[in-house]
């Protein structure tokens, strides 16, 4: 165990207590106070590493064993913000290259794609370089292995968004959605590209809705989709619809008793509530015609 | 009123395995091999109660355990979480005073003088000794301290400090960022105002602009994203009601929205939520999503649509969490197959609580001392906690006021 570059040279790895470069830095002790709680056992590479941390932080030495310094820190624990917030200080502060600092970021997301300040470190240098042209490769690789990682989409949409890279989105959220029809990322990835509007009211939609339900089809989400029409309808004033209370009455019925009975009293209450619409909905009527 | 719960049926159990429809995916193949690890745990239950008609128990004696021993000591695996180390504080009281433990007072103090440790001197609370200070860090150290509910512990945070932390991290539009430089979502606005509310400096300045900021991250499935525009997830759900229900701005997201969404989390077969569409039940969401449940009821009464009754099976989600959750030797879990942590201890736990308690009444699955105590949703602390705090921090006045009274 040193550092990111360890798998390639197996050099052996030196304690910072041992090496000659920082014999001139008295290492910090962790302050838990005389009384620690949730201490933990810490290895000695890693005691080692963050007493050296926290002298660097003390004295806010900006140089290139500093550097070296945050990124084994960074190594030994990803999650540690402080390490990381100190570590681009320290890139400003040497003006370094920060495409190689790019290329750095991207092996560390590529082992821990799960953590946010990774992802972040990895986005303020972008902005830093008004450059985005290799964020949408390093998303794929990170969502080829894991189609629903929340921070690669996160990371994803503020590129497209910031940069427009809209281009091709929607042949890629395609593919994804071959290899997984129920990727749910992907599709709201989708809705990022469309507009929304009633469902209720979208001619494509209803008539795929009922050839599927005529059809024998008795999906809860099916049903579910149903119910919502009949609720956006109801609540609406409905006018000719087939979405009606009787309708939502039905299929929350079957819902209830036979489909999704894990949310029985969801759909008892969702008849209530669209009872209570359609009730409203007439007293509205009769208050206006008496006026 | 306490109300006992029975199991499900076996037979109505077994009948929910989810329908591929012919058409496996990836999705669909982990689902089925999650349903089939949570189905043998029933079925090995239902064998057990012909010897044991108690199952199943909540194993709080072991629990206590393995809480109170990692308050000391915890191994060396556990350095991911060394910028998280309030939140371990927090993961490990919490569960404990919804167990109806009490600390001794040495050890409360110790653990008050660890968290005065991680205070800033910038204000707000660092993941750990000499750390920067974040909102989450923040966020868990505050709880912790509440929880602990000694004048020390009330008395170590540095109100005017973390006012001024709060500021220092509030962005433009109404968001917050986890720490000076740090990354923006519904977290931030969800800590900073739990934090704010709870020790009595929320102001509306500090908090302008934050609804409608929130309420731009309700996506078109219902629940809350991270950050406008993506996914709906259960932990950014909870963050953004609950942000919204402190601001009592709770009327501007979509409730019926929410509340289909909600609804539908809860696995079929498994009876534990998911956090996302399509994705896999896990424990922990049954505080997330279970705990969004209470502030909706509290919204949808306001519209005098008062539920009668939970709108979640309470029942299925007791037996995921007792049977399927706890390890043998204390501590509880993701999903059959994973390992214990305190994460997961805490949140099962409040999860569980949630469950177990509607408006007054309580509904235990299994004996009666299953029981555990009510949690506050907002905060996820026991409510008679919470009171007592903000008794105490109304009683204390505003920073800026103590500072006039100080200056005449």
């Amino acid at each position: 165990m040193s550092d990111y570059s360890s798998d390639e040279n197996e050099g052996e790895f030196v304690l910072y207590r041992n090496r000659p470069e920082w014999r001139d830095v008295t290492p910090v002790k962790q302050d838990d106070g005389e009384e620690p709680v949730v201490a933990i056992d810490y290895t000695e590479a890693y005691e080692d590493c963050y007493d050296y941390f926290r002298a660097v932080l003390k004295t806010k030495e900006v140089s290139e064993r500093a550097l070296e310094l945050t990124q084994t820190a960074s190594y030994l624990n990803p999650a540690n913000y402080t390490v990381w917030q100190y570590r681009r200080e320290i890139l400003k502060g040497l003006n370094k290259d920060l495409n190689e600092e790019l290329d750095f970021i991207q092996k560390v997301i590529l082992k821990q794609s799960k953590n946010y300040q990774v992802w972040h470190h990895r986005r303020v240098l972008v902005e830093w370089l008004q450059d985005a042209s290799k964020e949408k490769y390093l998303t794929e690789a990170v969502l080829a292995k894991d189609a629903k990682n929340y921070h690669a989409w996160q990371h994803r949409q503020w590129v497209i968004k910031t940069f427009n890279l809209y281009d091709g989105e929607l042949e890629y959220i395609d593919t994804l959605l071959s290899d997984d029809v129920r990727n749910n990322s992907a599709w709201n990835q989708r809705l990022l590209l469309h507009d929304k509007g009633g469902l209720s009211k979208n001619k494509h939609v209803t008539k795929f809705c009922e050839e599927l339900y005529k059809s024998g089809n008795h999906s809860p989400f099916l049903l579910a989709v149903l119910v919502d029409m009949c609720y956006e309808q109801v609540n609406e004033g409905g006018g000719d619809s087939v979405y009606t209370l009787e309708r939502a009455k039905e299929l929350c019925s079957d819902l209830m008793t036979k489909y999704d009975t894990v949310r029985a009293k969801y759909w008892q209450y969702m008849i209530d509530t669209i009872e209570k619409k359609a009730r409203e909905g007439t007293e509205d009527e009769a208050g206006s015609s008496t006026n | 009123m306490e109300k006992k719960l029975y199991l499900r049926n076996i037979l109505d159990i077994r009948k929910s395995k989810n329908r591929t429809e012919s058409y496996p995916t990836k999705s669909s193949e982990e689902q089925s091999d999650v349903e089939d690890s949570v189905l043998k745990k029933y079925e090995d239950l239902h064998i057990k109660l012909k010897i044991n008609p108690n199952l199943p128990e909540l194993l709080k004696e072991q629990h206590k355990k393995y809480l109170l021993s990692t308050i000391v000591y915890l191994s060396h695996a556990y350095e991911c979480l060394d910028a998280s180390r309030p939140w371990l504080c927090y993961w490990i009281l919490h569960p404990l005073s919804l167990m109806g433990v009490r600390l001794d007072d040495t050890r409360k103090s110790h653990i008050v003088k660890f968290l005065g440790k991680c205070q800033s001197p910038s204000g707000g609370f660092g993941g750990g000794p000499g750390q920067f200070p974040h909102l989450a860090a923040t966020y868990s150290a505050v709880n912790a301290l509440v929880i602990l509910g000694t004048e020390e512990a009330y008395n170590i945070i540095d109100r005017k400090k973390l006012q001024e932390f709060l500021l220092s991290v509030r962005q433009p539009d109404g968001s917050f960022a986890m720490h000076i430089g740090g990354e923006i979502d519904i977290r931030g606005a969800y800590c900073a105002l739990a934090v704010a509310s709870l020790t009595g400096i929320l102001t509306m300045d500090l908090f302008k602009d934050t609804a409608e900021w929130i309420v731009s991250c309700q996506t078109y499935e219902g629940g809350f994203s991270g950050c406008p525009g993506m996914e709906a997830h259960g932990g950014y759900a909870f963050c953004g009601l609950s942000a919204l229900v402190i601001l009592q701005k709770g009327h501007l997201c979509d409730k019926q929205a929410l509340l289909r969404w909600l609804v539908h989390r809860q696995m079929r077969l498994e009876g534990g939520f998911q956090g996302r569409t399509n994705k896999l039940v896990d424990g922990c969401y049954s505080f997330w999503q279970g705990g969004a449940f209470p502030l909706l009821y509290s919204l949808l009464a306001k519209d005098g649509n008062t539920p009668q009754d939970h709108l979640f099976d309470e029942r299925a989600l007791q037996e995921y969490l007792l049977i399927c959750c706890q390890s043998p030797t204390g501590g509880l879990l993701d999903k059959p197959g994973k390992i214990r942590d305190v994460f997961h201890t805490c949140y099962t736990l409040s999860g569980l609580s949630v469950a177990q308690h509607f408006l007054e009444e309580i509904r235990i699955l299994g004996p009666s001392k299953n029981g555990i105590a009510c949690t506050h949703p907002l905060y996820n602390i026991r409510p008679d906690i919470v009171r007592k705090a903000l008794l105490y921090y109304n009683n204390l006045g505003t920073p800026k006021q103590e500072n006039q009274t100080g200056n005449m």
